[in-house]
């Protein structure tokens, strides 16, 4: 029974991981681009929704609300203003160019907001738990994980059945193509980084409740969010879900062995995948 | 008649390369041109400059007297402008369906065609429209590469090489389709390198060597010899 729970905790927490994977998996899919200063956005989103509840006295989910239009620009911006300049044949120069981001995105969070330890609180719902046939499960890890899933729902959904997600897909496949067809690629790479950024803001939701978080973290939650991509396989969604749950429950079965296993269980079981299936366990199979 | 569709004086570079040396050309109303030329030419350069792929001085090429050779793809497109480019392009992501669909994505212009336009003059692609792009025979990708370029409905349809590594047969049935396009008012530029096929469809006819036009005329005006001399560059 208790190996059942520990398996039930892994997999729920393996519905934040692959939350801070989506929009990496997503812009990834569409543009190439390895974000690394992904984990810093969320943090900044994280922030953003501070900022908001505290200044509007708001419930950290009503904040959010406000912080998604705002992430969505910011994406847009960054994008338009920035990445699109660095993309092209090279890899080097985006990796780079967002290497630097994630050096200027903590150091200016720092001065805005210290390096104290924060949290969003949400109040009650925090403490509650229901039963699930038998294990007990946090009200707040149960809705991150359906979060998770309704989000990669929604971005196949778009990703695959509308007109966005075919530019989506087309743009990725032949950039030069689909000039002949009436679309801007940095447009359509600005919609997928403004995307990438609402799903980073619903994931600093779930990280500022359910931890501390400081501008300093977000190197670490990049971390997790790649092994899910990688584990998943490059350009799958519902791959990013499977492989945040590996994580997840490698941790949390490390965890019930010996504590301070936790981390390490989850990189171990990235190299233990890698080993087994180098493309991951959905490849796109193009790639 | 004024041309809708000229180039002048249209030169190309790729880096120190220059692969265009002032080409002119004009496309009437309605007109079919094809393009000859051996490999290495510049015909698919001087596709590329008109749909906007290379840049250009604004003027060197003009869309009803509009200056376009400074616009973008998508700007091109936008005027009526649309291309089957030179190795099809089909995007492998996406259906049979999907890729006709992203051909009318920014532009649908108002004329006859549509899905429903498309899948009546080849069927067959209404049959595999769920397949991959790219997962159908040689002719067929070629057949969704044309019906792409004409979801936009546009007033010039660039084709280049339509028959590489075709069968006979199926460069003919290509072809077959053309006067079903023909009749719906768009003009139309094929590049071609078989020149019988070239002469059967074409009002007039350009070839093109080296970068520059070295004969124009229609069919039955040009002679064999003109147009070895033309094509290889034999001295005359
Ligand atoms: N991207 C490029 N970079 C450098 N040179 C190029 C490039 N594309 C074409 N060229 C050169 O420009 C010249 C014209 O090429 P282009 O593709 O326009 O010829 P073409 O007439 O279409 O030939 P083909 O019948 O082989 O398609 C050639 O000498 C070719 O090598
Ligand atoms: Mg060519």
């Amino acid at each position: 029974m208790i190996w059942i729970d520990t398996l039930v905790q892994g997999v729920l927490l393996g519905g934040l991981y692959a939350l801070f994977a989506a929009g990496l998996s997503l812009v990834f899919g569409v543009m190439r681009l390895v974000n690394l200063a992904h984990g810093d956005l969320i943090v900044l989103a994280a922030f953003v929704i501070l900022s908001v509840a505290t200044a509007l006295n708001l419930n950290p989910f009503v904040a959010a609300v406000i912080a998604i239009p705002v992430m969505f620009a910011v994406g847009w911006v960054l994008q338009t203003y920035l990445l699109n300049r660095v993309l092209g044949d090279d890899i080097l120069p985006p990796l780079l160019v967002t290497f630097g981001l994630s050096v200027v995105i903590q150091n200016g969070l720092l001065e805005l907001f210290s390096a104290d330890s924060r949290k969003l609180t949400a109040g009650s719902i925090e403490a509650e738990s229901v039963s699930l046939g038998g294990v007990t499960v946090g009200v707040m890890p149960l809705l991150t994980f359906v979060s998770a899933v309704l989000v990669i729902f929604a971005l196949n959904q778009i990703f695959y059945r509308t007109k966005l997600g075919r530019a989506f897909r087309a743009t990725s496949d032949d950039r030069e193509a689909v000039g002949l067809m009436g679309i801007r690629p940095n447009n359509v790479f600005a919609i997928a980084t403004g995307i990438a950024m609402v799903v980073a803001t619903i994931a600093a939701l779930y990280l500022g409740i359910r931890a501390n978080f400081d501008p300093s973290i977000g190197p670490a939650r990049l971390l997790y969010a790649f092994e899910a991509v990688i584990i998943g396989g490059l350009g799958s969604l519902w791959g990013t879900l499977a492989g945040g749950v590996i994580i997840g429950v490698s941790q949390a079965l490390g965890a019930a062995i010996n504590p301070e296993w936790q981390i390490l269980s989850g990189h171990v079981a990235f190299v233990v995948v890698l080993l087994v299936r180098p493309r991951g366990l959905f490849p796109r199979s193009k790639d | 008649m004024e041309p809708i569709l000229s180039t002048h004086g249209l030169t190309a570079h790729y880096g120190d390369f220059q692969a265009l040396f002032g080409v002119d050309i004009d496309v009437r109303q309605g007109e079919t041109i094809a393009i000859i030329g051996a490999n290495g030419a510049g015909k698919s350069t001087l596709m590329r400059a008109i749909t906007g792929l290379l840049q250009n001085a604004p003027d060197a090429i003009t869309l009803r007297g509009e200056g376009i050779g400074a616009l973008s793809a998508p700007e091109v497109l936008e005027r009526g402008i649309s291309m089957v480019p030179e190795g099809r392009r089909l995007f492998p992501s996406l259906s049979v369906e999907e890729n006709l669909l992203i051909g009318g994505h920014t532009r649908t212009g108002n004329g006859v065609w549509n899905l429903e336009t498309v899948y009546e003059i080849v069927p067959i692609l209404k049959e595999r429209r769920d397949h991959p792009g790219t997962a159908l025979s040689g002719g067929q990708q070629q057949m969704v590469a044309i019906g792409r370029a004409l979801m936009s409905n546009p007033d010039v349809l660039l084709c280049d090489e339509l028959s590489l590594g075709l069968a006979p047969v199926v460069i003919k049935e290509i072809y077959a389709s053309f006067p079903k396009i023909k009749e719906r008012g768009a003009s139309v530029v094929v590049v071609e390198q078989d020149i019988g096929q070239a002469m059967k469809i074409a009002d007039r006819v350009y070839c093109m060597m080296e970068g520059r036009v070295t004969l124009q005329g229609r069919p039955d005006e040009l002679s064999r010899e003109d147009i070895h001399n033309a094509y290889f560059g034999v001295a005359s």
